[in-house]
């Protein structure tokens, strides 16, 4: 096993060689055997130090070796020297090889120690919520953002000529009656849906057109109970244009409820009433529960009524100075709640504004 | 409006069940909230067929039969009826019925023997008696199990319909008809009437004079005599009750079922009890009173228009007639009235009196002003057909005005401009046919549209083309979308708003919505001084609650009432956050100014998992939050400063500005807030004002060159007066340390041990930086003996 690992010619020296040169190879070679066993014992990093210390250090034994060379003779010297080197060459990578091993070994113990509990629960990172409400009401306005709408706002507290009169509401039509409203005085009141919102962005934009806008906002009406809260979210649309066809607002709603329902969506319109808009029409999609197969959530119907829309009145437009006979508009309103409760299934529009925190938490 | 099918069948024919008639209505537009099924009153009474008579074992006269009523259903049934037998078909009344005459049907023990209901002889069931001399005997066609009513030719659907304001139209049966011919292109047919000419005119009777022509526009009266007042035949009643209302006696019920069918509301009088015969529309005296029909004395004032005769009042015009001219046993002549009334005025008088009525309703949405004699007619008639007694020649009919057809111009390139269709005129001509809509055809583009009067809701053209739309059925028209420029986006506001959203939610704040509207008790809660400006409020005149009466001017008690609410239910760590407007009055202008707030409140503590304590919520936290946002905004120049606030503790409350506007505080709540609020820990808020907020954040950030040349770290430890805010120790530190100095840090802040009384150590980190090259040592540190010199100097600091 030795001479393997010494090499081959290393002990064939020749006859030539005198005595004390076959002494220093002797000596080397005991060297050499012993570093191996001392080497082959060692256990940690620190004993492998000692031991290239005690050989291959300064003071060590094959240094010794080497610096006893100069007794040889001259022409001597080059071959013990070289014979010597090859020793210390092979004892590092020995060392070396031995070091490598043993760090694995502590490493592998170290990293044994080290195991934790990976089932413990996490540090919370602590982040916040956003209301569901204004959840759905962004998820709106990116919609009609990429569809090319800009966002409008209005005031809560709004004048009878804008919350009425102006969508062709006159102080007595029957259709207020719907809409029972908080007054704070004569002329001023809360107002009761976004549409106001309409006439003032086309009093800013006449006579220019396009107008794309939705506006997302509260509104107010006198009404409290499981499900009616006296103030609440809509969001109303408007394009004003040359050439919009009721075609142009089917298409539009379409879109929008298959971006905000799903992609299989399917919308259907009904007429209906609303003074500042004829045509007029409510909104289904296909329930999303069922498909439009009928379950509880669309009480078997198979659709679900989300907004009210229609075309611009030809009245609202001339109040606010445009030629309904060369431009004309859509216009649609929904209501935020009922979307949220749609969209994630709550059955209590109260919850929506006592901000339990265990129920904010869920969004 | 109660639609009962079978009625509805009269005027028209009907190709399709009731459940797919409501949905081509509710596609049309009239939309139909239910289909309810009708049993002519006989709900809970079923065939049955007996199966086994034996005698009662107790009771000689009685029999127990065992009676089948479909579907394995075996009901046993105590009778004492005569004419028992096997095989027979049988009314049964089960458990929970209630018969005409009022008696309610219950399980019951006979002598030991419990009868599972009632068999039903025909009066029992309010039909004329079949002679069967005991229990009604059904045909043999009928089927067990069935309602009873199915038998009697009494079984009925009623659409419940859900009117839009438009189409108060259809509010009368014919004109629901006439609907109904239009969707499914069947034919409509009108009610005929015709009137036997008696022999006296109208006018010899009576003499109608309106004093207000404003507020009635007309008024027929005529005159039926000879009648005898009595129950009302049971079609008509059936046809009443399925539209729900009550039967009263043939003359009244005449008047409700020509209303019903026709729309104008109709008034019977006894003729007799008229002082002088005659009518007067005018507005009611000042003080003068009326019994109505309901037995209410009303008291009435000018505004309310009434029905006079020769003495006074004898009906509130057009909601409820008087009870001293009612129609009674004893009536023998009739005066109907048929008028028009203006809407708004009726509004009015039955708001003012509370009283609404189907005759107030149906003015109020308006009548057909030519309608009036039709139906005074069809009334007449039927009166005449089912009390008897005659009807006098013609009709008072005081009709100052005329009523024509509105004529409309219908342009077919405006119909498909609007409906993004393609129409052809004879397409929207075939629509106009199914409405029965007269028209001319004008230069082959147009069309000129008669529109009848019974439709008051068509005036224009719009109107017209609405319904080339919802007949030509809003399912056909196209999808598509529209072209042309855009200009999309936020505006500056809005996208602050969506980063403010953002960064609270970031920093762990959970967002809450409250009510704009709040108690004005909350002021004394908040510990606002009277004179506060908040107390200036915008107040709503018709709140629902106190709790809900002004407008609010911050969101801090919102804010408050969540975190009790949430304390109050063991959530008591709380970081909350609210974004909404609060409402200011302005002097001189109508709306109040509505600035967009942010306010912020904290409590509790916050949760950092098992292996850290929890950390409580203090000022700094939230000043943190505070300082965090605005940084990320990009308002570096911000100063929060010791300030007031009322509601706030007062050593612990600071003020915010931007480049020296006010734009919020910060604090921590006041002990007697928090005690009205029922809150127990501490508690830290702070309210901005985003529009200041807006205004001052930055568009655009620079980036900054990352140093290439190392930068060099000083402490500095001083002790300075307790009172002396940190912030000016770090002015004069910057002010000091000059354009070298770029990082100031204040890691340590201590009192007490070796410290003396009245003073604090604040230590600081200082970073010097050139940005051209490497800083020696000596160069910094002569900055640091500047910085250290001033600091004596001007603070008085001692340096540790």
């Amino acid at each position: 096993m030795l001479s393997s690992l010494m090499g081959e010619g290393f002990f064939y020296l020749g006859n030539d060689c005198d005595k004390e040169e076959q002494a220093v190879y002797t000596k080397l070679a005991e060297l050499r055997e012993m570093a191996k066993q001392l080497i082959e014992k060692a256990s940690t990093c620190e004993e492998l130090e000692d031991i290239r210390v005690k050989i291959l250090g300064k003071k060590g034994e094959l240094t010794q070796i080497l610096r006893s060379l100069g007794e040889l003779p001259p022409e001597e010297r080059p071959l013990v020297g070289q014979k010597a080197n090859e020793i210390r060459d092979d004892l590092e990578k020995h060392l070396g090889e031995a070091l490598l091993a043993i760090r694995r070994t502590e490493q592998q113990v170290r990293l044994d120690r080290e195991t934790i509990d990976i089932t413990l629960p996490g540090r919370p990172p602590g982040l916040g919520r956003r209301h569901p409400l204004t959840q759905v009401v962004d998820q709106i306005k990116e919609i009609f953002i990429g569809m090319g709408y800009s966002i409008a706002e209005g005031p809560e507290v709004e004048s009878d000529y804008y919350n009425f009169e102006a969508l062709n509401l006159p102080r007595e039509h029957p259709a207020r009656d719907m809409q029972d409203s908080f007054y704070i005085s004569e002329e001023v009141l809360l107002r009761t849906h976004t549409s106001p919102v309409q006439v003032r962005t086309m009093e800013r934009m006449y006579p220019e057109v396009p107008i794309r806008i939705i506006c997302p906002g509260k509104v107010y009406r006198r009404d409290d109970d499981a499900t009616h809260s006296p103030m609440f979210h809509q969001v109303e649309g408007l394009l004003v244009d040359y050439r919009v066809t009721m075609a142009d607002l089917k298409g539009t709603l379409l879109a929008f409820a298959r971006q905000m329902f799903g992609g299989d969506r399917q919308i259907r319109l009904r007429p209906s009433f609303f003074p500042f808009t004829e045509p007029s029409a409510e909104v289904d999609i296909s329930c999303m529960m069922c498909g439009g197969s009928g379950c509880r959530v669309c009480s078997n119907t198979g659709w679900l009524e989300i907004l009210g829309c229609g075309m611009v009145h030809p009245q609202v437009l001339a109040n606010v100075g445009y030629d309904p006979e060369k431009v004309n508009g859509f216009a649609f309103g929904m209501g935020v709640e009922r979307i949220t409760m749609l969209k994630y299934g709550i059955d209590d529009l109260r919850l929506l504004f006592e901000n339990d925190l265990r129920f904010l938490a869920q969004f | 409006m109660r639609v009962s099918y079978n009625w509805l069948k009269e005027y028209v024919e009907v190709d399709r069940n009731p459940v797919d008639l409501a949905a081509a209505l509710t596609q049309a537009g009239i939309a139909v909230e239910q289909v309810e099924e009708y049993h002519g009153g006989l709900e809970g009474v079923v065939i049955g067929r007996i199966m086994d008579i034996e005698p009662h074992p107790h009771a000689e006269h009685l029999k127990v039969c065992k009676v089948s009523i479909g579907a394995n259903s075996l009901l046993t049934l105590v009778s004492g009826a005569p004419n028992l037998a096997c095989g027979i078909l049988v009314p049964v009344a089960v458990e929970g019925a209630v018969l005409p005459g009022g008696k309610a049907i219950t399980n019951t023990v006979f002598r030991g023997i419990l009868s599972q209901g009632m068999l039903c002889s025909a009066v029992e069931l309010g039909l004329p008696d079949d002679g069967s001399g005991g229990i009604m005997v059904l045909p043999g066609t009928a089927q067990e199990g069935l309602p009873v009513s199915a038998c009697l030719g009494l079984a009925d659907s009623v659409m419940v319909l859900e009117l839009t304001p438009n189409r108060a139209d259809c509010l009368a049966m014919v004109n629901v008809a006439r609907e109904v011919a239009a969707i499914t292109g069947s034919s409509f047919k009108p009610p005929e009437t015709i009137l036997e000419p008696g022999s006296k005119d109208a006018a010899e009777y009576t003499k109608v004079d309106i004093l207000e022509p404003e507020l009635c526009q007309r008024y027929v009266a005529k005159i039926i005599e000879g009648v005898t007042v009595g129950p009302s035949p049971a079609w008509m009643r059936h046809r009443l009750e399925a539209a729900g209302i009550r039967s009263i006696n043939n003359i009244v019920d005449v008047t409700n079922y020509v209303m019903l069918e026709m729309g104008q509301p109709l008034h019977a009088f006894d003729y007799h009890t008229l002082a002088e015969g005659r009518i007067e529309v005018r507005r009611a005296r000042t003080g003068e009173e009326i019994i109505s029909l309901d037995g209410v004395t009303r008291v009435l004032d000018p505004e309310m228009l009434v029905i006079a005769d020769g003495s006074g009042p004898v009906a509130i015009a057009g909601v409820m007639g008087g009870l001293a001219t009612e129609i009674t046993g004893t009536t023998t002549t009739v005066l109907l009235e048929s008028a028009h009334f203006h809407p708004q005025s009726i509004r009015k008088t039955s708001r003012r009196l509370s009283l609404r009525s189907e005759s107030s309703m149906r003015f109020e949405k308006g009548v057909d002003l030519a309608g009036c004699r039709a139906a005074a007619d069809r009334a007449a008639q039927l009166m005449v057909m089912i009390g008897g007694g005659r009807v006098a020649q013609g009709a008072v009919d005081v009709f100052p005005g005329e009523v024509k057809p509105v004529m409309v111009n219908l342009r077919i390139r405006r119909v498909n401009e609007i409906l993004g269709t393609t129409l052809t005129m004879d397409e929207v001509a075939s629509i106009m046919d199914r409405l029965s809509f007269p028209y001319r055809v004008q230069e082959g583009l147009a069309l000129v549209v008669s529109v009848p009067t019974y439709r008051g809701d068509i005036g224009k053209e719009i109107d017209l083309i609405e319904e080339v739309a919802r007949l030509y059925g809003y399912h056909l028209i196209p999808s598509t979308l529209p072209h042309g420029p855009v200009n999309a986006g936020r505006t500056r506001s809005q996208r602050l708003e969506d980063r403010c959203h953002t960064l609270l939610e970031a920093m762990g704040l959970t967002e809450v919505i409250t009510y704009s509207f709040i108690n004005p008790s909350a002021f004394d809660r908040l510990q606002l001084p009277p004179e506060h400006p908040w107390r200036t409020v915008v107040e709503i005149r018709n709140p629902l609650s106190e709790e809900q009466r002004v407008m609010r001017p911050t969101l801090l008690h919102g804010l408050l009432e969540v975190a009790a609410r949430n304390t109050n239910r063991r959530m008591g760590n709380l970081a909350l956050f609210e974004i909404g407007r609060a409402f200011v009055p302005q002097k001189g202008k109508q709306l109040p100014d509505e600035p967009l707030k942010l306010g912020v409140v904290a409590t509790g503590e916050i949760d950092r998992g098992w292996q850290e304590k929890p950390l409580a919520v203090d000022f700094y936290m939230l000043k943190g939050v505070l300082e965090e946002l605005l940084g990320r905004l990009g308002l570096d120049d911000y100063d929060i400063r010791r300030g007031e606030h009322p509601s706030c503790h007062p050593g612990r409350t600071g003020k915010v500005s931007l480049n020296g506007t006010e734009v919020g505080f910060i604090g921590e709540l006041h002990p007697a807030v928090m005690e009205e609020y029922g809150l127990t820990r501490r508690c830290y808020v702070f309210e901005l004002d985003l529009g200041h907020v807006a205004a001052q954040a930055a568009d655009y950030r620079f980036y900054k060159a990352i140093p290439r040349f190392p930068s060099v770290t000083r402490d500095v430890a001083l002790l300075v007066d307790q009172t002396l805010p940190a912030s000016d120790v770090e002015r004069v530190i910057i002010g000091a340390g000059g354009p070298l100095l770029q990082q100031v840090r204040l890691f340590d802040v201590y009192q007490g041990g070796q410290v003396p009384p009245g003073k604090r150590s604040l230590a600081y980190s200082l970073m010097f930086q050139n940005m051209e090259k490497t800083l020696t040592d000596g160069e910094v540190n002569a900055i640091m003996q500047v910085i250290r010199t001033t600091l004596v100097e001007t603070l008085g600091a001692e340096l540790r």
